[in-house]
């Protein structure tokens, strides 16, 4: 193993995999170190499940080389998936088997001995607070509750590397806030995580770096701070007027400075170039149209900010999985 | 490791015999089906029960064996589970002869059932260890057959209607209801080339004393080992070329 791949969980070079033409995973190059939380954010369909998929040699890569835990994927097949946990987007454990015995049958698919089995299925079910519901079948939970089990079943044999795709995906907040605090949890306890998530809120909240993925190709990738540091050009101001009339909008999308427009309730976000001479132009609208402004503030670059600028994306991309630039148009 | 292997094998054949085998409506149908069969035989011609006794267990091996193993694949295909075991360190090996097992098992458990219940009411040879033998020659290379049809589709109810497509031609041409002797030559042929023809050929040397038979005993289990081994290879190879459609 070189010296350098000890240090790190997942490595790949020029990872690449084609479907019928269509590249869902472009010369990929990619490392991400032991210990680590990483996020691979990216509107759906960018290429984050397939990337997790080549990672764990669940489907072969058209060109290229992955490595894990200092294996090479397509050479250590089974050596690599004993290392590694995956929690795949779509809860997959049975319906008809218990909580307690859906364990059991993933730990013997990884050759632990019974007592091994039997302790660890119970000492899971406690840490994910399901020891209650040991007895139910899976099919009577929750979505989240299953969401939970299924990151358990990835845990079973102890894996060093934990992949975990679009782990609060359809879940509801106190779901998806319980989730990431056990996923901090994990991380803490020394567990490499590698997650994909289309919510860049989630990814600036949990992970050390982040890598943006846009149809396949790795566009941006630094810690979240790194990352909107990298969009200082994109001020942003939030503007409340006592009439936020169609009119007004109109005026403020004709203003040089505002290079993006949006709505979040009575609030009017804009993203701009320069502060000073942004606030210049909306006062001056607004006096002209005889609006009031009631509040306005300026606001320091998000990781959506600098998710916009990057990707040059609609951030409405993220949530619809449609592709689309500023303009609406597809890029 | 190949223990190792073999031990996941297990654990996935038990798994499938627990969740999907061992449940009120399949092992009804199972018992359910050879029992029918044979009473609508014996209400036909009770004189002639014991002639057809063989065909009767072969048929039942092979619904037996490939009943629910040709939709197991698919229906966890669409679940995901496919995608659960695929996830762990089992070989593609361990997991068509863990998936086979199971209905393997299925099929002998009928089979022999309806070894047993002939012997008892129609007298026919109880302590024939070839039976067993045979039976099981036969469940395994169809549960095979089975994942061979699993692997090849994507629904479960095309595993049902592909599965269909050969059962059903092997039950009239394989000398179920009719010696071999008594077909057509070129009817002959054809069932020259299906396995479920071996299988019966055999319990007829095993339970009828060879009556109706055309090939000598050896021979039809050796074919049968045969038909196994073919299913076995070409299942594995299709499993492996086939590993990202299983997801």
């Amino acid at each position: 193993m070189p010296e350098e791949d000890s240090l790190l969980a997942i490595r790949t070079q020029n990872l690449t995999r084609n479907y019928d033409g269509l590249c869902a995973v472009d010369h990929l190059n990619l490392a991400v170190n032991r210990g680590e939380l990483f996020g691979f954010l990216g509107p759906n369909g960018a290429g984050k499940t397939t990337t997790i998929r080549l990672l764990a040699g669940l489907i072969r890569p058209t060109d290229g080389r992955a490595f894990v835990d200092g294996l090479e994927v397509s050479h250590k097949l089974l050596q690599v998936k004993a290392r590694i946990g995956v929690v795949p987007e779509r809860s997959n454990l049975y319906n008809e088997l218990n909580l307690r015995d859906n364990l059991i049958f993933v730990a013997k698919l990884y050759g632990l001995s019974r007592g091994q089995r039997e302790a660890r299925a119970d000492e899971l079910l406690g840490e994910f607070g399901l020891a209650g519901r040991a007895g139910s079948p899976f099919a009577s939970l929750s979505r989240g509750l299953k969401r939970r089990l299924t990151i358990a079943a990835a845990l079973v044999h102890r894996p060093s590397i934990l992949f975990l795709d679009e782990p609060t995906a359809g879940l509801d907040v106190p779901s998806a806030r319980n989730l990431r605090a056990v996923i901090r949890t994990l991380h803490a306890s020394g567990v490499t995580i590698f997650l994909t998530t289309h919510l860049i809120a989630e990814a600036e909240r949990l992970c050390g770096r982040v890598g943006i993925i846009v149809k396949g190709k790795l566009i941006a990738l630094d810690t979240p701070a790194a990352l909107c540091a990298q969009g200082q050009g994109q001020r942003a101001i939030n503007l409340v007027t006592s009439l936020p009339t169609d009119t007004l909008l109109s005026a403020l999308k004709q203003s040089a400075e505002i290079t993006r427009l949006s709505r979040a309730g009575d609030t009017l976000c804009l993203s701009v170039r320069s502060v000073d001479s942004a606030v210049r132009d909306v006062v001056g609208i607004t006096q002209q149209l005889g609006i009031t402004i009631e509040a306005l503030r300026t606001v320091n670059p998000s990781l959506e900010d600098a998710f916009v600028q990057l990707t040059g994306l609609d951030v409405e991309a993220l949530q619809t999985g449609k592709m689309l630039d500023n303009a609406g148009r597809k890029p | 490791m190949m223990l190792a292997q073999l031990q996941r094998a297990w654990h996935i054949m038990v798994k499938d015999m627990r969740t999907y085998y061992l449940k009120p409506p399949l092992i009804s149908w199972g018992m359910l089906f050879p029992v029918v069969m044979i009473l609508a035989f014996y209400m036909r011609d009770p004189s002639d029960i014991r002639s057809v006794a063989p065909g009767l267990i072969g048929m039942t091996v092979l619904f037996g064996a490939t009943s629910m193993e040709a939709v197991v694949i698919a229906f966890e295909k669409r679940i995901g589970a496919m995608e659960r075991l695929l996830l762990a360190p089992v070989s593609p090996a361990a997991l068509v002869i863990g998936k086979g097992a199971s209905g393997a098992l299925f099929g002998t458990a009928t089979g022999c059932l309806v070894w047993i219940m002939s012997s008892l009411f129609w007298d026919l040879p109880l302590a024939a260890g070839g039976v067993v033998l045979t039976v099981l020659l036969g469940s395994v290379t169809f549960s095979l057959l089975g994942v061979l049809i699993s692997l090849l589709v994507r629904e479960v109810f095309d595993a049902m209607a592909l599965s269909n497509f050969f059962r059903f031609p092997m039950v009239f041409l394989c000398g179920v209801f009719a010696p071999l002797a008594a077909m057509p030559p070129p009817l002959r042929v054809v069932a020259s080339v299906l396995p479920l023809t071996y299988t019966v050929d055999a319990l007829r040397h095993l339970l009828l004393n060879g009556a109706g038979t055309r090939f000598s005993l050896v021979f039809d289990l050796g074919v049968s080992a045969l038909f196994g081994a073919v299913l076995y290879v070409a299942a594995l190879r299709l499993m492996y070329n086939r590993l990202e459609d299983l997801i």
